[in-house]
């Protein structure tokens, strides 16, 4: 009776996305108590709506920085009074970046995000596979499992070291977080985006321990799969950061 | 992450941390907030009682705080605004209700993230706790706006060191939890609705949640934003809201020879404490419609409800809310006509903040047009969503008037403008939480309130709290200043001295009257009359089901939905109300 009632579930392989593309798959129907027809939790509605929570979520992260970023262009434009001789000067001093440091920093999180989006597809496709794999008898033969996910922590905490020496170079060369207004954006903006780049570690951390607890691959192709679009996100944010820095001098 | 948290695939928790302390149910979420926000509303109301006897007895020495010197006062303006505006206006209205509430009138069995909700509310209730230890070291004077530089230097007065930092440290906490709020409700509102529940079939107080959640997921972020540079200015020496030359160690005269720039002047230089009006606005104006507008979704639902009629024009009403919030981002820059501001951008202001009176119009039309003629059944509810109407007009009508530079420019420091916002943001606000708890007591608690202690409750506090806040108007026009602890020492004030008075007296009586409510809610659980499941013969989901409703909101079934939600007086159906999930086709005799 069991491997009667798991083959019904065969219809999930349809839905797995050919190849990664970004289309959720509609099945659940919205019916709302999170639970498919045959009793097992709907994986593909909970994955929508996580979907959903992520862009929404995100729109605070980008009101932040639309907020940094509007401080940094008032504040460079903003005319500043010298006590001594008591007359309006302009005092913004360009911070003279380590942009070297900073552009392989910028190869690594790009090549992190696009092992991020190898660890999701793999993932997808386990799951998507996972209800032939258990039926008894049926193997679809040992499939290498490159640790994509692995990686992509190692070369997060690579940025983030990166970062770290970035800023020990930026204090070698004089600019400190409360040197002059350029450089306490430079600090503010490199460390706000940090701190939220390790948050995405520390979600991947927790897929890697959901798989240790033996969780069920789709549950973990959820965290994986919202966690590798924030990580695309996070990408791009630093992306935009660098650009501001370095242009909007 | 949270997201991986089955909806109700469990049973629901036995044990009494699991339902009650760390529940991940929406209903006890909601009450959860709903509490804290009764506690909140009552130690702010307590703070408004001293300021007001403070006013009128300056020597009187006050329980507690003893002899009031000014920075007590400022202490109890800031920890008033604070404690009101962010757990009572904006936890009760959403968090309380809107918890309890959206999940049920859509039609779906939780939120979509129940362990972020729950995560929600104890970041909510972590930062009160952290902004009530304010008190303990000393709270901060700088008011609910917090404005740099007095907020930005730690050593520029009395409690603005630990105090201060306890503040700013209870906001971004309060901004977190509101962030995870504001996602649970947009993506519960967007994907759960039940089969048949479009969007324009939603009850107008899902549509306020709704809006109100997408106004927080804006807003929020920014006044994060402000507060992490606030934090940095204060314990890492950058200046970005810091200007040079400021000089905080209390010498009243000038020094012979200058102050002395090392010593005497603060360490920053170059920030713009406009700055920090700019980013704390951006969030503040639609902080203030956070406050009010799910009090515009609980009138509409009672005032249709209780007319025995459908709300007048509910397409109107949404884009009329819609609209609201979207205005609600661009005029900001009417805080600050006083800060200093070019007049171009004070006419842009200007003029963008008296177009919200056309949607503000729209409304109020309506609300008249839903009572009109109608079969109005005048319970305590239904008067308290009347008064909200009433405060809403009578608070907004001196909106357009500050939008104008000119007139907002003699006025914006003084008592015109508290009336003004008080009755709008406050009192109509608080009546809107009245009228949401009358109304759904029945179906929180399984128990019907009280009626003529509810009765005396709303007259009471409608007449009160006009007595309160109409005068301010007229004190402001006569000059009366804003934030002065002292009013009776200066000549020009002393006639006006006896209206102030009356406003501490009608503050009295008011507070008085809401031990009456405070009585009613709770003897009301325990002894109120039993509630029939739908006792108000009201139309949406929530009375569909069960008293109080069941762990999954509707008892195992799905609702669904085949009716708009307010189909009152239907010509040709049985009864006089047609509920939401009723057969599509409603027998014809």
């Amino acid at each position: 009776m069991a491997t009667l009632s798991s083959t019904v579930s065969v219809k999930v392989p349809q839905t797995r996305q050919g190849g990664g593309g970004s289309t959720p798959p509609t099945f659940g129907g919205g019916g709302g108590d999170g639970r498919g027809g045959n009793g097992s939790p709907d994986y593909g509605e909970r994955l929508r709506r996580a979907r959903l929570g992520l862009a929404v979520g995100l729109t605070p992260v980008i009101m932040l920085f639309v907020s940094f970023t509007s401080a940094y262009i008032v504040r460079q434009g903003l005319p500043t009074l010298d006590l001594r001789t008591n007359t309006y000067v302009h005092d913004w001093l360009p911070v003279n970046l380590p942009w070297v440091l900073l552009l392989i920093n910028t190869v690594i999180l790009v090549v992190s995000s696009v092992t991020m989006e190898l660890a999701r597809r793999q993932i997808t496709r386990q799951a998507a596979l996972a209800p032939v794999t258990s039926i008894p008898g049926v193997s679809l033969g040992e499939e290498k499992k490159f640790p994509w996910l692995g990686i992509t922590v190692v070369l997060g905490l690579g940025f983030l070291t990166g970062q770290w020496m970035a800023w020990r170079e930026l204090a070698a060369r004089g600019f400190y977080v409360a040197t002059s207004a350029s450089s306490s954006f430079v600090y503010l903006l490199t460390a706000m985006h940090a701190i939220h780049l390790a948050g995405g570690i520390l979600a991947l951390l927790y897929s890697a321990v959901t798989s240790l607890l033996r969780k069920p691959v789709e549950a973990r192709r959820i965290v994986v799969d919202i966690t590798a679009w924030y990580w695309h996100f996070m990408a791009l944010l630093w992306i935009y950061i660098f650009a501001l820095l370095e242009i909007a001098r | 992450m949270a997201s991986t948290e089955i909806v109700h695939a469990h049973a629901a928790p036995q044990g009494f941390i699991r339902k009650y302390i760390f529940s991940l149910d929406h209903k006890i979420i909601g009450l959860q907030y709903y509490f804290l926000a009764l506690i909140a509303v009552f130690l702010g109301m307590g703070l408004s009682l001293l300021m007001r006897i403070h006013l009128i007895w300056p020597t009187a020495s006050l329980p507690i705080f003893g002899d009031i010197k000014p920075e007590t006062y400022l202490m109890f303006v800031t920890m008033h605004g604070t404690i009101m505006v962010f757990f009572v206006l904006t936890t009760a209205p959403q968090g309380g209700f809107g918890n309890y509430f959206l999940p049920i009138q859509i039609g779906a069995p939780d939120m979509a993230f129940p362990t972020l909700n729950m995560l929600s509310f104890w970041t909510t209730f972590v930062a009160f706790v952290v902004l009530i230890a304010a008190f303990f070291v000393g709270a901060p004077l700088h008011g609910w706006t917090g404005y740099a530089p007095l907020s930005a230097v730690p050593s520029s007065g009395p409690g603005e060191g630990l105090g201060a930092d306890l503040w700013i440290t209870s906001i971004a906490l309060f901004c977190a939890a509101s962030l995870m709020g504001a996602l649970n409700f947009i993506t519960t509102t967007l994907d759960m609705r039940a089969k048949g529940m479009s969007m324009m079939r939603m009850p107008l107080t899902c549509w306020a949640w709704f809006i109100t959640a997408i106004l927080g997921l804006l807003a929020f972020g920014v006044l994060a934003a402000g507060g992490i540079l606030l934090l940095m200015d204060r314990n890492l020496g950058t200046s970005f809201f810091v200007p040079g030359g400021l000089n905080f160690t209390g010498q009243t005269s000038f020094p012979p020879g200058g102050f002395s720039p090392s010593t005497d002047l603060v360490k920053h230089n170059g920030g713009s404490p406009l700055l920090w009006q700019h980013l704390f606005w951006f969030f503040g104006h639609p902080e203030v419609y956070i406050a009010i507008v799910p009090g515009m979704g609980v009138a509409s639902q009672l005032l249709s409800t209780f007319s025995r009629k459908p709300i007048f024009g509910y397409r109107a009403m949404v884009y009329a809310m819609l609209a609201i919030g979207i205005l609600g981002f661009v005029v900001w820059g009417h805080h600050m006509f006083m800060s200093g501001m070019s007049p171009y951008s004070a006419f842009a202001f200007s003029i963008m903040t008296m177009a919200i009176g056309v949607p503000s119009a729209i409304k109020t039309f309506n609300w008249i047009g839903t009572i009109y003629k109608g079969r109005v059944r005048f319970h305590t509810p239904m008067l308290f969503a009347i008064g909200f109407v009433s405060l809403f007009v009578s608070g907004g009508l001196s909106g357009p008037f500050l939008a104008q530079p000119v007139i907002d420019i003699p006025l914006h420091d003084t008592a015109y403008v508290p009336g003004h916002f008080h009755l709008i943001m406050g009192v109509a606000a608080i009546f809107g939480i009245f009228a949401a708890t009358y109304y759904w007591f029945p179906k929180m608690f399984g128990h019907m309130m009280n009626e003529t202690l509810g009765r005396w409750h709303f007259f009471i506090t409608l007449v009160g709290t006009y007595s309160i806040f109409m005068p301010m108007h007229y004190l402001g026009m006569a000059g009366q200043p804003r934030r002065y602890s002292q009013l009776t020492e200066v000549a020009y004030l002393h006639p006006l001295i006896p209206l102030n008075r009356f406003i501490t007296y009608a503050a009295i009586v008011t507070i008085a009257g809401q031990f009456i409510f405070l009585f009613n809610l709770f003897w009301s659980m325990a002894k109120g009359k039993k509630a029939a499941d739908n006792p108000w013969e009201a139309t949406t989901l929530e009375w569909t089901t069960a008293t109080p409703p069941p762990h999954d909101n509707f008892g195992g079934r799905t609702p669904v939905v085949n009716h708009g939600p307010y189909e009152y007086s239907v010509p040709g159906a049985p009864r006089d109300y047609i509920m939401q999930n009723d057969p599509a086709t409603a027998p014809v005799h």
